[in-house]
């Protein structure tokens, strides 16, 4: 499977973040294996630990398997001095997860992310490819309550 | 021709090439910047701020490390402001970091701890907002601490860039950004080569080899146990500085009068295996020779250099020497020849191994070593854990009276003391494979083109009977590399190697720059070493290694002759492929040689 998606790239390393990207997006768990890195690593003659690197700097990577539905809470000030702490808060109650962890269902995983650029909506959070801006406790159960009850 | 330029230090004007950095000048000048991430054998990674100074006109002060010098440029490197900078910036880094510097291996050493000596900050009062995470002890050879690296990237541009093994690197980003395997798997589950030359460069305690000295001193107080100890060419050049000693002292001597001192059963040498090495895998390279073999020959000794070896080039496996290290040599003769010698139960016998080398760790525990039906190495210590041994002994290294050593495996010539230098073993071998084709002695011993510091050294001999024989010497695995890619690319297309005979050793310098020794291992001090390895050899009255008398004998009461059924069982070994993803061994490519 990940030798299909390098083939589909030349094997020239600037191609590296374009398919490590497809990568995670085509994988069910989002993530980014030992076993693709080493895949990658053949195919563009880079070496293993760098490309680990690289994956480790952008925030948008994840080297551990994720649940179908990632939330990234917005870190930056703008939304912390807006009370995104308590937000996290209540994300990791209700779904009893820590930071970077997946739910038990697997449905959740939660993360934090850099500036998401819609400060004027602080505290906001994507699901997946959606923003949510404005957040209150109430309003994230209303999003999270959702989104379990259209998986179930 | 490089132009230089006009600036001006502290007021101090200076005339340098306008290539070099601001630090770099400074340096040359004598004039000291303080410094963390900052190492004058490595490209600069400006990671730590430090080494700020303030230039005349420019509105923020700049890193000395990555500033190229200028034309006219005024440069102030003390200042109230820069000292309160670096201030506030060492003491972030202590408040992030376990701090534990009377028991730390890296004690009176440390850079960081003598940086923050120099800046007055008192680590106790400092808060600590450190995030304690598990040490990775994952290793033979090297153990990683995090809490105690200071994200420098010092280890990350050595083990990358100077010796291409690609175990490491700088994960995530910020204040989280550190070190790391990939997927955080250890060390143990990495392409690491063990070479230890990230814990030469590391400036704390972070990067450290993996301690055996309790389990040594557990051995000599043990009253069943003989323990038997050798020491590497190049330890007997680099123990003296730490004790107020000229760098590069020779001082084998005193080395034998320490150990007795600690209490070692037996004291030999490694020196005495080195020669013998030279007479098995000398005579293999005949052999090679007078059969018009195609393939190269390539030394073995240097266990960094075969871990490498196996995970990137195992398909040029059958081209390295099966002749075992000096030290594995040593270890299975302790418990064999040494034992049946001197009447004693090889299973009383702890065979100890004093290195310059943190690879030397790994080696003793491969399981293919113990063709003397035990482990044959017992215990590895590096340099760097005699000194401290010594030290915790009390002993008066510097003016302890010079001893000789046991005999049986202790004698040396100079070209066994040699092999701790980069080149050393090549000139060794020479001297006797010329030898052994010809007959006769090669009248100049002293071969200069494969001494010295240049990564790769080429030369030719010209051996009467056989023609001309074409060398070649790579030291730090880069080098390495370059030989390497150099034989595999000719066998590809002229079927022939480039070169009949070939030296690698994984350290720059050779065992004298080795990853187990003292601190201060720059390039400068493995210079020094080596030359102090060329003095020894020039000093000794045997200086080929079949002339010397303890080697001969050991032919005649034990082995028979080079490659005997009994050299090639006890001597020899054979090598692995392995993963480039986490070193493990995938295959074994070469097989044990019963006959010659
Ligand atoms: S690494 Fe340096 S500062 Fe840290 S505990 Fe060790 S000696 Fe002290
Ligand atoms: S010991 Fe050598 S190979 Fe291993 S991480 Fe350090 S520099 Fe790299
Ligand atoms: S382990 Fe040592 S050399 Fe490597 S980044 Fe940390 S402090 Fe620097
Ligand atoms: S020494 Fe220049 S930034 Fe660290």
């Amino acid at each position: 499977m990940y030798t299909e998606i390098c083939n589909k790239y030349t094997p020239e390393k600037h191609n590296l973040i374009q398919i490590l990207h497809e990568i995670q997006d085509t994988h069910p768990q989002h993530y980014i294996s030992a076993e693709a890195v080493k895949t990658v690593a053949d195919y563009l003659g880079i070496a293993e630990n760098h490309i680990y690197g690289v994956l480790t700097f952008y925030t948008m990577y994840s080297t551990t398997p994720r649940g179908k539905n990632i939330i990234r809470l917005c870190e930056s000030p703008p939304c912390y001095i807006k009370g995104s702490q308590n937000i996290l808060r209540k994300l990791k109650s209700m779904l009893d997860v820590q930071t970077g962890e997946t739910t038990q269902d697997g449905l959740f995983t939660l993360e934090l992310s850099a500036c998401l650029g819609v400060c004027g909506n602080a505290p906001v959070m994507m699901i997946n490819d959606d923003m949510y801006g404005d957040l209150t406790d109430e309003r994230v159960e209303e999003i999270i309550e959702k989104i379990r009850r259209g998986n179930q | 021709m490089a132009k230089t330029v006009n600036i001006w230090i502290d007021g101090q004007h200076l005339e340098v090439p306008d290539s070099m950095t601001i630090i770099e000048a400074a340096d040359k000048h004598g004039v000291y910047i303080p410094r963390l991430c900052y190492h004058p054998d490595l490209p600069p990674t400006a990671n730590c701020g430090v080494c700020v100074v303030e230039i005349e006109g420019t509105p923020a002060p700049k890193r000395a490390c990555c500033t190229p010098v200028n034309e006219g440029m005024k440069i102030t490197t003390n200042s109230k402001k820069l000292r309160s900078y670096r201030k506030t910036l060492v003491e972030m880094i202590l408040s992030n970091h376990d701090v534990t510097c009377p028991t730390c291996v890296a004690n009176n050493k440390c850079e960081l701890q003598i940086l923050a000596n120099n800046l007055g900050v008192d680590p106790e009062s400092l808060p600590t907002i450190l995030d304690r995470q598990p040490v990775d002890e994952s290793s033979l050879s090297i153990i990683r601490d995090v809490n105690k690296c200071i994200s420098c990237g010092r280890c990350i541009t050595v083990c990358n860039e100077v010796q291409t093994v690609f175990a490491i690197t700088m994960t995530d980003r910020g204040i989280g950004s550190h070190v790391d395997t990939p997927f955080g798997m250890g060390m143990a589950n990495s392409p690491c080569v063990n070479c230890g030359q990230c814990t030469v460069y590391c400036p704390t305690g972070a990067l450290r080899e993996r301690g055996e000295i309790d389990l040594v001193w557990d051995a000599i107080l043990d009253p069943d146990k003989h323990v038997i100890v050798q020491e590497a060419p190049s330890v007997r050049v680099s123990l003296g500085e730490d004790f107020g000693l000229p760098l590069g002292a020779v001082t084998p001597k005193k080395m034998y009068a320490a150990l007795r001192k600690i209490g070692f059963d037996s004291v030999m040498d490694t020196n005495f295996t080195a020669d013998l090495t030279i007479l098995e895998e000398g005579t293999e390279c005949v052999a090679k020779l007078k059969a018009g073999e195609k393939r190269p020959l390539i030394t073995s000794c240097s266990p960094g250099w075969i871990k490498f070896m196996e995970t990137y080039y195992p398909d040029l496996a059958d081209c390295v020497s099966t002749a075992k290290s000096p030290m594995s040599m040593f270890g299975v003769l302790s418990k064999t020849y040494y034992a049946q010698e001197n009447n004693i139960d090889p299973a009383k016998i702890v065979s100890v191994a004093i290195m310059p080398c943190t690879a030397k760790k790994f080696e003793a525990r491969r399981p293919e070593l113990r063709d003397s039906g035990f482990q044959d190495t017992d215990y590895v210590l590096t340099t760097r854990e005699l000194i401290r041994m010594i030290k915790e002994a009390g002993i008066d290294f510097a003016n302890l009276p010079e001893e000789e050593p046991d005999e049986g495996m202790s004698f040396y010539s100079g070209a066994g003391t040699i092999f701790g230098a980069t080149g050393g073993v090549m000139e060794a071998a020479i001297r006797s494979a010329y030898f052994l084709v010809t007959g006769e002695e090669l009248q100049h011993l002293d071969i200069e083109a494969v001494r010295g510091l240049q990564g790769v050294k080429e030369a030719a001999i010209e051996v009467p009977g056989f023609g001309e024989v074409r060398v070649a010497v790579a030291h730090g695995l880069s080098n390495a590399r370059i030989v390497m890619d150099r034989v595999r690319e000719s066998l590809a297309t002229t079927g022939e190697s480039p070169w009949h005979f070939i030296e690698i050793m994984a350290c720059p310098g050779g065992c004298v720059g080795g990853g187990g020794q003292p601190y201060g291992n720059d390039i400068a001090s493995r210079a020094r070493r080596g030359l102090s390895l060329y003095e020894e050899d020039r000093s000794l009255p045997v200086r080929q290694s079949h002339k010397n008398p303890e080697v001969v004998k050991i032919y005649e009461r034990f082995l028979g002759e080079p490659l005997s059924p009994l050299a090639l069982k006890l001597l020899h070994t054979y090598y692995f492929k392995r993963s480039v993803s986490d070193g493990q061994v995938v295959e074994q490519v070469t097989e044990k040689h019963t006959a010659h």
